[in-house]
C-alpha cells in the first residue's frame, strides 16, 4: 500500500466523544498524557451530544505552507503529509492562524507548533477508535461512505413517496 | 507523572488554601482515589461531626491512574459524612472531570468549612481560586456548567456541580458533571450545598508523564481489546445498562410497587428495545456517548419524545432509572422514565433515591398511612405518572409538607410520618436499595446489607452470580490474587460460598475506585474482564510503581477496613435496622409472588442470612459485632489510625 495514497477520514456522527484519540496521540508523540499535545482534537457540543474530531487534512496546496514566512512547512508526497521542519520554524504561529481546520497547534510548554504526521503510516487514533469515527482510507475512496449514506436516504425517501401513490 | 499530583486543602470559612505533595507511603497503603479519601475522611473528621456543619470535610478525587495511558480512567470520587445516613458518604461518577483535575495538577481536594456566600472553586494548572457563585446559584445542573464556561471564557472547563436540590439541602442531592454523569448516592450534593459550594471548575494543560510510554500504549490496546471483546460490553455499547432490564425482569428480580412484587407486568414499554427505539427516532443510528478514554461507550443519547420537556437533549437512562421511575412506582411508560431521568439530572438528585422514596410514599398512601391531605391532594397511587413527576419537582424545591418531609431523607421522614411507615422502607443505614429484588438471591442480599455506604449495588455486588457460571470458572476468578478453597456455588439461590464472593467483589471494586477506572471494566458484569494481575501491570507501566496483584488486593482490604472504622465510630451496630448491616424484615417475611418457577415463593432465610454475615465477617477479620479484631488492624497497619499523616 502506498502511504501517500492514504488519508484520515472522520465520520463525526460515529464519534462518542471519548477523547481516547487525544490521549494516545500525545502519548505516542510526546510520551505524556496532555490533550494540548494531541494533534487530533475532539470539538464538542455537549448540550447536543455532538462531537467532531478534527485533524490535519494534509492539504495538497496547504495554506500553512503558503503562509509560512520561514518556508518551514512542506508537503511530503511520499508520506502523504505536510511536515514541519523545526530547524527552519521560527514559532510565529502564522500557520495556526491560517489553517482552515484549526489543525495546527502550539504547545505552550515547548513553544513549538505541532501537527498530525499520520504516525508515519500507522495512525494511533485510528487504531484505538472503537467506533471507527476516524479511519485511514485510500484517498480515492473518501466519498464512498458518504455516497452510500446519501443513497440510503434516497431509497428511504423513495419508499415513503411511493407508499403515498400506492 | 501521576505521582507528582498534589493534594489541596481548601478552607471555605477562611479562604485559606494549602497545597501539598502526596507521600509515597500513603500511595503504598491506600493507592489513591476512594482508598485515600477513606483515610482522609477518617483522619479529618471527629466522631459525631455534623454532616451539614463546617467541620464535615468534602473530599473530591481522581484515582492513581487518572489521565494516564490506561482505559476509562474517567472516574471522580466524592466523599464526606453523609447527611442522609449520618455515616459514610461516598459516590463515584464518570465523565471528564477527574482527568481535567489531573491535568491541572491535582488528585485530591479536601474542602472544609462553609463559605458565607455561595462560591465556586476554579482550579487551573496548580492554582486554586475561590470565586463568587452569585451568577450561578439557583441554576440547573447543565445551566450551571455552561454559565461557568461563559464566565471563565473557556469552553474546555469541566465542572462538578450541585443543582437546586443540593442548594435546598435535599438529603440525597447528587454531584454532577456533564449532562448526566452523576455521583448519586449518599447525597454528596447536599454537603456541597451546606458549604455554599455550588461547583468546582477545573481546566488543566499540564503534562502527566507516563513511566513506560511505548509499552503502556501497547498494553492499553490489549486491555481495551479484552474489554470490547466481551459480549456484555458490546451490548452495553449499543444501548447502555437498560439491557439488564430484559435479563432481570423476566425471571423476577425487579422490585415493583415498592417491595410488594418482584416483577413488573405488562411493561413492554419499559423494555430496552423501546428505549433503543426512542433513541433511534430522536437522535439517530449513532446514539451512544462515552466517558474519558473508554471504548465501551455505554451512555445513551436521546431527546425527550413527549411531555413538557419534549425535544430536550438528555442522556441515559440507566437501568436504575427504569427501576426508579418504571418498576418501583409501577408507572410503565418509557416516556415517564425519560422525563423523570431528565428532571433528576437537571435538579441534581439521585435517581435511585428519588424513585425509591416516592414509591415508598406511594405504598404508605396505598395503606392509608399517608392521607390525601398530607399529599396536598395529589393522588399518590402506584401507576400515577403525573403524581410521580410532580413529586420530583416538589421534593427538589421542598414544596408542600410531604415533599419537605421526604427531602430530609428516609429515616427522619419515617419518624415524622409515624405509624409504622418505617417498616415499609427498603433501606440499609437509611439509604434506599436499587430496584433489584434480592429475596431470591442471597449473595445480593448479603451485598446490600454489608456495603459501606448503605444499601448499595456498586460496592460489593457479585452480579456475575446471576450468570450460573460453572464452578471451575468461579474457582478461577475467586482464587486470585489470593487463594480460596472454600465452597462456591453456581446457583444464585444458594447461600454457600457467597460470603467469599461478596468479599472478593468488595475488594475488586475498591481497587478500581482507587485507580480511577470504571467498574464496567471489572468482573462486575463480565466474567472475562481484566483483573488484579492486569491492574498491577497497568500501574507499573504508567507510574513505575511496583504494586503486585496481592499488594493491590491488600490496599483494597485496608481501605475497606478504614471505611468500616469510620462507620463504627459513627455508631454502626450490626443488627440495628437504621445504622447496621441488617435487612428490613420484608426480606425474611414476604415471599416472592411472581417470577420464574425457581424463584416464586422464595425469601431470605434469616438464620442463613445471619450465618452468611458471620462468614463474611470472618473473611474480613471481624468479630461477631462486625468490629475488626486487634490482630486484623495490626495486620493491615491500621492500629494507629487516625494517624494524621496527610
Amino acid at each position: 500500500m502506498h502511504r501517500n495514497n492514504q488519508v484520515l477520514r472522520t465520520d463525526y456522527e460515529k464519534c462518542t466523544g471519548c477523547r481516547l484519540c487525544e490521549l494516545v496521540c500525545a502519548v505516542k508523540h510526546d510520551h505524556v498524557s496532555n490533550p494540548t499535545r494531541s494533534r487530533i482534537r475532539v470539538i464538542k457540543w455537549e448540550a447536543e451530544g455532538i462531537y467532531v474530531p478534527l485533524s490535519c487534512q494534509q492539504c495538497e496546496d496547504a495554506p500553512c505552507a503558503t503562509a509560512c514566512p520561514a518556508k518551514a512547512l512542506t508537503r511530503n508526497a511520499d508520506m502523504g503529509r505536510v511536515e514541519v521542519d523545526y530547524n527552519k520554524c521560527i514559532g510565529c504561529r502564522t500557520c495556526v492562524s491560517v489553517c482552515p481546520f484549526g489543525a495546527m497547534h502550539f504547545v505552550a510548554a515547548d513553544r513549538k507548533v505541532i501537527k498530525c504526521d499520520l504516525c508515519d503510516g500507522d495512525p494511533q487514533c485510528v487504531r484505538f477508535c472503537d467506533t471507527k469515527a476516524v479511519k485511514l482510507v485510500d484517498a480515492g475512496d473518501v466519498s464512498l461512505q458518504k455516497g452510500r449514506e446519501a443513497a440510503k436516504r434516497l431509497r428511504a425517501a423513495d419508499k415513503k413517496a411511493s407508499s403515498l401513490v400506492a | 507523572m501521576a505521582l507528582n499530583r498534589k493534594i489541596a486543602y481548601i478552607d471555605l470559612t477562611t479562604g485559606g488554601i494549602e497545597i501539598k505533595p502526596i507521600p509515597l507511603e500513603l500511595r503504598n497503603k491506600f493507592i489513591g482515589g476512594r482508598g485515600l479519601d477513606a483515610y482522609l475522611l477518617y483522619n479529618h473528621t471527629k466522631q459525631g461531626v455534623d454532616p451539614l456543619g463546617p467541620d464535615n470535610v468534602l473530599l473530591i478525587s481522581g484515582g492513581l491512574l487518572t489521565a494516564t495511558c490506561a482505559s476509562a480512567t474517567t472516574r471522580t470520587h466524592v466523599m464526606a459524612k453523609s447527611a442522609l445516613t449520618n455515616m459514610l458518604g461516598s459516590t463515584n461518577m464518570g465523565g471528564f472531570f477527574a482527568p481535567e483535575l489531573a491535568w491541572a495538577g491535582f488528585h485530591h481536594l479536601v474542602i472544609r468549612g462553609k463559605a458565607d456566600k455561595p462560591v465556586y472553586l476554579f482550579i487551573h494548572n496548580g492554582e486554586i481560586e475561590i470565586r463568587s457563585a452569585k451568577n450561578i446559584w439557583g441554576k440547573s445542573v447543565t445551566e450551571t456548567q455552561w454559565a461557568i464556561r461563559e464566565e471563565l471564557q473557556d469552553p474546555e472547563v469541566k465542572s462538578l456541580v450541585t443543582g437546586p436540590a443540593g442548594e435546598n439541602l435535599v438529603r440525597w442531592a447528587n454531584v454532577m458533571t456533564g449532562i448526566k454523569n452523576s455521583g448519586g448516592r449518599t447525597g454528596m450534593g447536599c454537603i456541597m450545598g451546606s458549604k455554599n459550594l455550588k461547583a468546582v471548575a477545573v481546566r488543566g494543560t499540564m503534562d502527566v508523564s507516563i513511566a513506560h510510554p511505548v509499552e503502556a500504549l501497547e498494553y492499553n490496546k490489549r486491555f481495551i481489546d479484552q474489554i470490547t471483546s466481551s459480549k456484555v460490553n458490546q451490548t452495553m455499547g449499543t444501548i447502555g445498562t437498560p439491557f439488564i432490564w430484559g435479563a432481570t425482569n423476566s425471571w423476577g428480580g425487579v422490585r415493583t410497587r415498592n417491595f410488594q412484587f418482584n416483577q413488573c407486568e405488562y411493561s413492554d414499554d419499559l423494555e430496552p428495545e423501546r428505549i433503543d427505539e426512542i433513541a433511534l427516532e430522536t437522535v439517530g443510528d449513532n446514539h451512544m456517548a462515552a466517558c474519558f478514554a473508554c471504548q465501551v461507550h455505554c451512555r445513551g443519547k436521546h431527546r425527550l419524545p413527549s411531555g413538557p420537556y419534549k425535544g430536550r437533549y438528555s442522556e441515559g437512562p440507566e437501568y436504575t432509572s427504569q427501576g426508579a421511575f418504571g418498576a418501583e412506582p409501577d408507572c410503565k411508560h418509557a416516556d415517564t422514565v425519560l422525563t423523570c431521568n431528565y428532571l433528576v439530572n437537571e435538579y441534581g438528585m439521585d435517581t435511585l433515591e428519588t424513585g425509591s422514596m416516592i414509591s415508598w410514599a406511594m405504598e404508605l398512601y396505598e395503606k392509608g398511612i399517608l392521607t390525601r391531605e398530607q399529599t396536598d391532594g395529589i393522588d399518590l397511587c402506584f401507576g400515577n405518572d403525573e403524581a410521580l413527576i410532580e413529586m420530583i419537582t416538589r421534593i427538589c424545591y421542598r414544596k408542600g409538607w410531604l415533599a419537605d418531609t421526604l427531602a430530609d431523607g428516609g429515616l427522619p421522614a419515617a419518624e415524622k410520618i409515624g405509624k409504622n411507615a418505617f417498616d415499609y422502607m427498603v433501606q440499609v443505614k437509611g439509604m434506599h436499595n436499587l430496584h433489584s429484588d434480592e429475596r431470591g438471591t442471597p449473595a445480593l442480599a448479603l451485598n446490600i446489607a454489608t456495603a459501606s455506604r448503605g444499601s448499595d449495588h456498586l460496592r460489593s455486588r457479585p452480579a456475575i452470580d446471576l450468570y450460573h457460571l460453572p464452578e471451575p470458572v468461579l474457582r478461577k476468578i475467586y482464587s486470585s490474587p489470593i487463594p480460596y478453597d472454600g465452597p462456591l456455588s453456581s446457583e444464585q439461590t444458594h447461600y454457600e460460598g457467597k460470603p467469599w464472593q461478596v468479599f472478593w467483589h468488595e475488594n475488586c471494586y475498591m481497587a478500581v475506585d482507587m485507580l480511577g477506572i470504571c467498574k464496567y471494566h471489572t468482573m462486575f458484569l463480565g466474567a472475562t474482564h481484566p483483573n488484579f494481575e492486569d491492574w498491577s501491570r497497568v500501574v507499573q507501566l504508567n507510574t513505575g510503581l511496583d504494586f503486585s496483584p496481592t499488594h493491590i488486593w491488600e490496599a483494597a482490604v485496608r481501605a475497606n477496613m478504614i471505611e468500616r472504622l469510620f462507620n463504627l465510630r459513627e455508631g454502626m451496630t450490626r443488627y440495628d435496622l437504621k445504622k447496621g448491616e441488617m435487612l428490613n424484615h420484608r426480606y425474611f417475611d414476604e415471599p416472592l409472588r411472581r417470577g420464574a418457577p425457581g424463584v416464586v415463593g422464595r425469601k431470605i432465610d434469616k438464620q442463613k442470612f445471619i450465618k452468611m454475615v458471620d462468614e463474611f465477617y470472618e473473611h474480613k477479620g471481624l468479630d461477631e459485632r462486625g468490629v475488626p479484631k486487634p490482630e486484623t488492624l495490626k495486620k493491615l497497619g491500621l492500629e494507629n489510625e487516625p494517624s494524621h499523616l496527610l
